[in-house]
């Protein structure tokens, strides 16, 4: 049963990990705005491409529009 | 025709609306949105949210001051190798489409590399190359899809906030420890004889012990603060008991483990610290966009034209300006210093700071006060005092304005929390001296037992969630209050003192009412079409109700600013203006504006400019007065008198042209006798907010500049007024109640305790349990009363 050595040690390595990302993520920034991102996922961007004509970006706009009806 | 509505704002599209792509628009503004958006490829703007978009904003020459490189200096985050980045307010963000084409606005220009959109602060953030673009062609861009962003003199002042993170690393370090404590407790709650419970449960309770060092260091550190700060003034607030409890909790459980005397109430310990500071972070609520503290800084521009003396035009900042300098001031500018008035007709709404309905003409010659609006004409004037020294400003110098509301005011939590303190200690050294006496091992058991079980968490809970959701209910229906503190003090005002113009009145429709000869259908359609060309705003609201299709052109049209505006045509003419311009003596003085006509120099009549109530005026007053004083204070002459005896009740007191200090003093002198709420709007205002007990401050668009206060309400809440004040009496009442639930389960926790019964398991069961069927009650109760505002 000294095997509950190890699993505890394990256990709470991998906790204390999950716990430093949690105030790494915080110290980031990531918990000052909780909202917008969960609009943002919600858009349907397609790929920015770097193109100067913008009638052919119009045409890749009716076609994605016309494949998600 | 059809009466549709825009496509892309959603407004109605009246008879000047504009076609264009099979779609109808309000007006050109809109229009022009829409070509931007589908010429770049970013209709999908109308696909996320239909008639999302915002009219723009005629820009003129507004942003002229961003070409002064120290200014932008000032405003951008980061300035280096030819790329800025800089942080934008936008009010009008209020939708999903709005983040998708804010994002997207690399499409809009090239030189934009990265925005990234804050939603609940309302700010964009820009990172954008200065090659062939600038800060300021960046606003331009921004007004022109009707995005335009606020830069006032208080954005120019300083960038304040560091991030207070602290709470929610309080939160995680609480929330993390107490998941593990909680499963390493879980082998001594089921109390069975197994041997290699006996020889493990040291290691588990001395790790419980070690989770539990940073939360009572850490995370509990604000209780143990705060409880000393109040015992040291000799206040025993809510935080006294939590930290007793807390201390008591560490100590007895150490102690059990370190002479293996139990298992220690270290599951608890955590429980409550992460409950409490859940309650707290729910607490904290607030409107990001919103400021409830501004001064003059945010109401002034940033920059004003200065004229040298060789007659050039220059951008400066306010604050250079000198005694001395020439600066010119535009039609619908504000006059940012005292000064003397040197070129131009003034004519100047003194609304928002005096209270003043009817606008004040002045000669050259004449002094101007800070802080009016030039209704039309240039002005070229001769500055007096600088911007820190003008009258306006020196009424913010006022001490009221440094008082703080909400530490003065002794909380509901804070009064039960000191009778609680009392009655617990009481009953804790009464069972103990009972088992010193009967079998004294057990003494210090009971006592520890007694200051661990009597929980002081659901008290401190209740009042953080009912009031936080109340917060939330009323900011649903455009009731912005500045914290939790507010509800508390609105519940218990017993006098409500209202400002008039902009507070009762508003400003946006215009009774209008004609006195004189009958107009011919000719003579009113001359005139509709002489308004029709002049800016004036009343001559756009005279334009808006004159009942006339025959729009025809003039011959000569003439604007003499200050004094009014001549139309001819077809051997007519008209003229319509002050009674001097338009040829009429008058001997008595009016309250109210009035605008004269003459029809070929014969004076006809005037059209007189009452004040439009908001609706529901007569109603709150009727509504309020059943239970509270009522009370006007105004800026304005007494023209409103009867108007306003008639929607008030007998007593009520009615005071006019009372300036910014007469207010204060008046609110100061109710404060006496009675907590009085102020409702107002403007400048004038400012002082009465900051000194009564409760401070409302009424805006048609609360993205606009208003007074410091503790709370902005929408103008088209106001009627709901007397609902908002009933549901802060029944919050309270609610809070009450659940501090009676509390006392249930304090009861039947200090059964075990007194007995000697407390086993750490029944310590888990009831904590947790209490709190949570408190905050699932204080929910679903405002929830309910919440429902009366619909």
């Amino acid at each position: 049963m000294s095997v509950i050595y190890v699993l505890l040690a394990i256990s709470i390595s991998v906790a204390v990990c999950f716990f430093a990302a949690f105030v790494f993520s915080v110290k980031k920034g990531q918990y000052d705005d909780v909202y917008t991102p969960s609009v943002r996922m919600l858009f349907d961007d397609e790929l920015r491409k770097d193109t100067d004509n913008p009638d052919q970006n119009k045409k890749q706009i009716k076609q994605t529009e016309s494949t998600n009806q | 025709m059809a009466n549709t509505t825009c496509y892309h704002c959603g407004d109605e599209c009246e008879k000047n609306g504009v076609q264009f792509d099979e779609k109808e628009f309000c007006c050109n503004g809109c229009k022009t949105v829409y070509e931007i958006f589908s010429s770049n490829g970013l209709s999908t703007f109308y696909e996320i949210e239909a008639k999302a978009g915002t009219t723009p904003n005629e820009l003129r020459g507004k942003y002229n001051f961003l070409d002064n490189q120290e200014i932008v200096e000032k405003l951008v985050e980061f300035n280096e190798e030819g790329v800025q980045v800089v942080s934008l307010m936008i009010p009008s963000i209020h939708c999903s489409s709005c983040i998708w084409v804010l994002e997207n606005l690399n499409r809009l220009h090239p030189a934009i590399t990265v925005s990234q959109v804050d939603f609940p602060k309302k700010t964009i953030r820009v990172t954008y190359k200065t090659g062939d673009f600038s800060l300021k062609a960046l606003v331009l861009l921004l007004g022109s899809i009707g995005y335009e962003p606020n830069i006032s003199l208080e954005t120019l002042e300083g960038k304040k906030n560091t991030v207070d993170r602290s709470l929610i690393y309080k939160l995680g370090v609480a929330g993390f420890a107490f998941g593990n404590v909680m499963l390493l407790s879980f082998p001594e709650y089921f109390e069975v004889e197994e041997f290699w419970l006996d020889q493990y449960k040291g290691v588990f309770r001395w790790l419980m012990f070690a989770f539990s060092l940073p939360v009572v260091f850490y995370a509990a550190q604000d209780y143990f603060v705060s409880a000393y700060k109040g015992l040291r003034s000799k206040l025993l607030n809510i935080d006294v008991p939590i930290a007793l409890g807390i201390l008591v909790l560490f100590l007895r459980s150490t102690m059990d483990v370190a002479l293996d005397l139990g298992s220690g109430f270290f599951d608890s310990l955590t429980g409550l610290v992460f409950f409490l500071l859940l309650g707290k972070f729910f607490q904290q609520k607030t409107y990001a966009y919103l400021s409830f503290e501004r001064d003059y800084k945010s109401y002034f521009p940033i920059a004003v034209t200065r004229l040298g003396t060789d007659g050039k035009e220059e951008d400066i900042q306010i604050y250079k300006i000198k005694k001395g300098d020439r600066i010119l001031i535009r039609s619908q500018e504000i006059i940012p210093v005292d000064c003397i008035l040197i070129k131009g007709t003034a004519e100047v709404d003194y609304s928002f700071v005096t209270g003043e309905s009817q606008a004040v003409f002045k000669e050259s010659g004449e002094k101007l006060f800070a802080g009016g609006k030039q209704l039309s004409g240039v002005l070229e004037v001769e500055v007096l005092k600088s911007v820190s020294q003008s009258y306006l400003t020196q009424l913010w110098g006022n001490s009221v304005f440094s008082k703080d509301k909400a530490s003065q005011f002794q909380t509901l939590t804070d009064r039960i929390g000191k009778r609680f303190t009392i009655a617990v200690l009481t009953i804790a050294f009464l069972a103990t001296a009972f088992w010193l006496y009967y079998d004294s091992s057990m003494a210090l058991n009971v006592f520890t037992a007694v200051l661990i079980i009597a929980c002081p968490c659901a008290i401190a809970l209740a009042a953080p969630f009912t009031l936080g959701n109340m917060l939330r209910i009323f900011g649903k229906h455009r009731f912005y209050l500045k914290n939790t503190n507010v509800i508390e003090r609105l519940a218990q005002i017993d006098m409500a003192i209202f400002d008039k113009t902009g507070t009762l009145t508003t400003t946006k429709r215009e009774t209008i009412l004609y006195e004189g000869v009958e107009l011919t259908t000719e003579e009113t359609a001359l005139l509709k079409t002489t308004l029709r060309a002049s800016n004036h705003p009343l001559s756009r609201s005279l334009y808006d109700i004159l009942k006339s299709n025959a729009i025809m052109t003039l011959d000569e049209f003439q604007e003499h600013t200050g004094k009014g505006i001549e139309g001819r045509a077809n051997q007519h003419s008209i003229k319509v203006g002050s009674a001097t311009y338009v040829g009429k003596e008058t001997t008595a003085e009016l309250a109210n504006t009035a605008v004269y006509v003459s029809s070929d120099e014969d004076v006809k009549g005037r059209f007189v400019f009452k004040n439009t109530y908001r609706d529901g005026v007569k109603e709150i007053f009727a509504d309020l007065a059943s239970y509270m004083e009522v009370g006007i204070l105004s800026g304005d002459n007494d023209g409103e008198r009867e108007q306003l005896e008639k929607i008030l009740p007998s007593q009520a007191q009615l005071l006019f042209n009372q300036k910014p200090e007469d207010k204060l003093e008046y609110i100061g002198k109710m404060q006496k006798s009675h907590q009085v709420l102020m409702v107002g709007d403007g400048l004038n205002d400012a002082g009465a907010l900051a000194q009564s007990n409760v401070g409302v401050a009424v805006s048609e668009n609360v993205n606009v500049f208003s007074p410091a206060c503790d709370g902005i309400m929408d103008a088209s809440s106001l009627g709901k007024l007397p609902t908002f004040m009933q549901l802060s009496k029944k919050s309270i009442q609610v809070i009450k109640l659940s501090f009676m639930l509390s006392l249930c389960y304090n009861i039947v926790g200090l059964y075990f305790a007194v007995t000697g019964q407390l086993q750490p398991v029944i310590a888990a069961i009831l904590m947790p349990l209490s709190s949570i069927s408190i905050v699932a009650f204080t929910t679903v109760c405002t929830n309910i009363l919440g429902k009366r505002l619909k």
